[in-house]
């Protein structure tokens, strides 16, 4: 008899429920942790997911029919008891806690473990059976404090008044997030944003977020840009778009950015280490504090976290998915 | 050690020259003795620590973190040190990512001075648990030599030579006679000695260098012609104690070619090109194909010497025992070389042969009729010209013979076809436009042995800095010399100008990517 949980390459399958959990095909009943394009698609007939979830998505692909479920709301589909927990990692973002014959299932689509003034802070969940991302599931990568590197961002700003920093920030969660760190800092002036970043942004000032005073990156002449923060998605770095600000520091907002080469092979001069997703030390924090009795690994670097948990005497299985993990978000 | 391993950061993550020069420069001024004077060591290659190596780091790591974590970790990361810096655990006692300041740059190279190989692991442990990662990694490539954040010695010295208002020839000049960590050059520099004297050690002189010749031509009774060889530019020092060969760039290149070294026992400071014997050619000089295997050698064997034996081809004198020839004219100074050359060792010292010619036109004839392999064309000096550093106008020029050929940046690889599928084969290449960037001009699939093209394969591979789809994009940092039947207008590239029959005449692994040729330089060729 197969289990009423089904990893898929597509999605993970909720048989009694007849719903898929983040799948990356449309289907007509879809679970859906958090609006990042890896986890939302477009098309689905009907949509479960967190208010603010919805709204994203809605703001990214157009109207879609869907329910809001509010964290801690408990909705049943034929037998399967179904809540949404905060993740931590952008907003609006959950883990789906899925309830069957006696058996609790958490999939935690993608997570965090520090403070993050644009959502709710992860709550571990016990269960019997965790499905967790390993974006950055290898021990290299151990971010550091947050406050730090937004010093060393401002820092810059401050060494170089006659340049401006443009930051590469996911356009989804780290742009936001980013600018609310930089206020938390003390950092009061108006941020400039690229266009691709507005409308996101407003969505966020909706939700209660507040970003402070924002204004477009372009229409400015270069001078008046001098001593500014510009954030802009990754893509746009090195951008011709780039070539109108004074001079640019280049810094991206990742947690890749731990590697040097991979700051290199962006062409990035100050990169800075701020990730939306657990890093090693969180990962396995978060797997001896919920105990599962067995953990599935859906997507990033598997096989460490899949030989980490194997050393522990903790069940573990790695879950071939498609289409997860977008290079630009981390 | 917090400023050095910020000073390293830095170099790896800035683009510009002129950047790195000002890290470089406040850094001298700013770090205290002797730590700077250790860092300046290291920059420059100078720093020699010989207990730790690659597998000390290794059996370090493996004692503190899994081992199949450790490989995952080192296959992702790629570069070892990096990896153990990222990674590393700290006992559990300490704050996890802090450099507590407990130890400045020169307690660790004291340090692992005093090491042994045995007790080496446990030492560069110890000093791990006090670092950050940044720290780390500074800690271990200081130990394992070859910093690699992108930066020629030639360069640290320039930036040591901004940081307190010097010319870096001046430096240069002084160089040889100091050891790290160079008390001496930070006093001189910061004007509280007088400059050490260079006397009886064997330093660099920088290099005179040629324009291309763009005249219809120039007058046989100002010029003198003579051959321009397809080697290495080299430059012999000698002091009669000791002899030294140094690269364009001021490298020292001695140990690649002990042969040579040995073989000049002179007092005199000589210019020539390093090249090596074919045996095709009667033992006349071979292509630069050949010399190929010699270069970036840091230990050269027995047999490699006997199957490439090199020698230089002399060209001026700049200096007879202590006497300075440089301020006299070329035709004086090629009067000593002259009375020089039958003192050496002849199988390893020949001179450059002038080109008579009563004209120019016929200077033309010859230079089109020459068919010698290591013939790159032909040189023009004025024959009143003093040996002055640099490019100065008018003095010298380059006449280099067809076809055309410009040095270019490799910028995208592509894996080849048929017997070379698997390889890296097909390069994309660019040269620089007047605001620094880089712009294809053009694509060649050939021109290299089959040994260039293991060695172009493998650059490639360890350089890749993007992947689109089969195309890999490398690192800015490899001169190709590339020749072409001629050059034309085009929408193809980005550059607007396409080559016709581009190959790849040779790796110019002696040149450095900003010196490749520009845009502009190549648009004049089009006819």
């Amino acid at each position: 008899m197969p289990h009423w949980i089904e990893p898929h390459p597509t999605g993970i399958y909720v048989r009694p429920a007849d719903a898929w959990i983040d799948p990356s095909v449309p289907r007509e009943r879809a679970l859906v942790t958090h609006g990042h394009a890896d986890h939302a698609r477009g098309g689905h007939g009907h949509v479960w997911a967190t208010e603010e979830t919805l709204a994203i998505m809605a703001l990214r692909y157009g109207t879609a029919s869907g329910t809001a479920v509010p964290y801690g709301e408990e909705i049943r589909m034929n037998g399967v008891t179904i809540s949404y927990v905060p993740a931590g990692h952008v907003l609006g973002s959950a883990q789906i806690l899925l309830s069957h014959a006696g058996e609790r299932v958490v999939v935690t689509g993608d997570y965090k473990r520090r403070p993050d003034p644009t959502c709710k802070a992860f709550e571990p969940v016990p269960c019997d059976i965790f499905v967790t991302e390993a974006t950055f599931g290898l021990p290299v990568f151990r971010h550091p404090d947050t406050g730090s590197e937004v010093d060393r961002l401002l820092a810059a700003l401050h060494a170089h008044p006659d340049r401006c920093v443009l930051v590469g920030a996911y356009a989804l969660g780290k742009a936001q997030r980013l600018i609310c760190e930089l206020r938390a800092r003390g950092h009061h002036d108006p941020i400039h944003i690229h266009g691709a970043l507005e409308r996101m942004c407003a969505l966020y000032e909706q939700f209660g977020v507040a970003l402070g005073e924002l204004r477009p990156a372009t229409g400015l002449p270069a001078g008046d840009m001098r001593g500014r923060i510009v954030v802009s998605p990754p893509s746009a770095l090195n951008d011709r778009w780039s070539r109108r600000l004074p001079d640019p520091i280049t810094a991206m907002a990742s947690g890749w950015m731990r590697v040097r080469q991979r700051a290199r092979q962006r062409n990035v001069e100050l990169p800075l280490i701020i990730s939306d997703h657990a890093d090693w030390d969180e990962l396995t924090d978060t797997i001896r504090e919920v105990a599962p009795s067995e953990t599935w690994i859906t997507h990033g670097r598997e096989e460490a976290l899949l030989h980490w948990c194997m050393t522990h005497q903790m069940r573990a299985r790695a879950l071939a998915l498609v289409g997860r993990e977008d290079e630009d978000e981390g | 050690m917090r400023a050095f391993s910020r000073l390293l950061d830095g170099l790896v993550y800035t683009r510009s020259r002129n950047g790195k020069l000002d890290l470089i420069a406040s850094y001298m001024r700013s770090a205290p003795d002797p730590d700077r004077g250790w860092a300046l060591a290291a920059l420059t290659g100078n720093l020699d620590l010989k207990a730790v190596k690659a597998s000390t780091i290794a059996e370090m790591t493996r004692a503190r973190v899994d081992p199949v974590l450790f490989e995952m970790s080192r296959d992702y990361v790629g570069d070892l040190a990096e990896t153990v810096a990222l990674l590393w655990p700290k006992a559990e006692d300490q704050p996890p990512e802090v450099d507590d300041g407990s130890l400045t740059l020169s307690a660790i190279v004291d340090r692992l001075h005093a090491t042994s190989r045995a007790a080496a692991p446990t030492t560069l442990a110890r000093m791990m648990d006090h670092l950050d990662a940044s720290g780390r990694f500074a800690l271990l490539k200081l130990a394992t030599g070859g910093l690699r954040v992108g930066i020629s010695a030639r360069l640290a010295k320039t930036g040591f030579a901004q940081a307190f208002g010097l010319d870096v020839d001046d430096v240069e000049e002084c160089w040889h006679a100091l050891a790290p960590p160079y008390a001496d050059l930070f006093a001189w520099a910061e004007g509280r000695s007088d400059r050490p004297d260079p006397a009886g050690t064997p330093f660099f002189r920088p290099f005179m260098l040629a324009h291309p010749l763009e005249a219809e031509s120039v007058d046989l009774s100002d010029y003198a012609a003579e051959w321009k060889w397809d080697g290495i530019r080299i430059q012999i020092v000698g002091t009669g104690a000791q002899t030294r060969l140094y690269s364009r760039a001021g490298d020292d290149i001695t140990g690649s070619f002990p042969d040579i070294a040995e073989a000049f026992r002179h007092h005199a400071v000589l210019d020539g090109e390093l090249l090596v014997k074919g045996e095709f050619q009667g033992g006349e000089a071979a292509s630069f194909n050949a010399l190929q295997q010699r270069l970036g050698r840091k230990a050269v064997t027995a047999k490699m010497m006997d199957d490439y034996p090199a020698f230089v081809r002399l060209y001026d004198i700049l200096l007879d025992a202590e006497e300075d020839l440089r301020p006299l004219p070329w035709e004086q100074r090629r009067l000593r070389l002259e009375a020089t050359v039958p003192q050496l060792d002849p199988h390893r010292f020949d001179i450059s042969a002038l080109i008579e010619a009563p004209d120019f036109d016929s200077l033309a004839e010859i230079r089109a009729g020459a068919r010698d392999a290591a013939i790159e064309g032909v040189m023009l000096k004025r024959r009143d010209s003093p040996y002055v550093a640099g490019r100065k106008a008018a003095l010298w020029y380059k006449w280099k013979r067809d076809p055309l050929t410009a040095d270019c940046v490799m910028m995208y690889a592509q894996r080849g076809h048929g017997k070379r599928s698997s390889f890296y084969s097909d390069y994309t290449f660019g040269c620089w436009t007047a605001d620094g960037e880089l712009l294809p001009v053009g694509k060649a699939y050939s021109g290299f042995t089959d040994e260039e093209l293991k060695w172009l394969d493998r650059f490639v591979r360890t350089n890749t800095v993007n992947r689109f789809g089969p195309v890999r994009e490398v690192e800015k940092s490899l001169v190709l010399e590339v020749a072409f039947d001629s050059i034309h207008e085009s929408k193809r590239h980005k550059s607007g100008l396409a080559m016709r029959f581009p190959r790849i005449a040779r790796i110019r692994k002696d040149k450095p990517a900003h010196e490749a040729d520009t845009v502009e330089g190549l648009r004049r060729l089009v006819n």
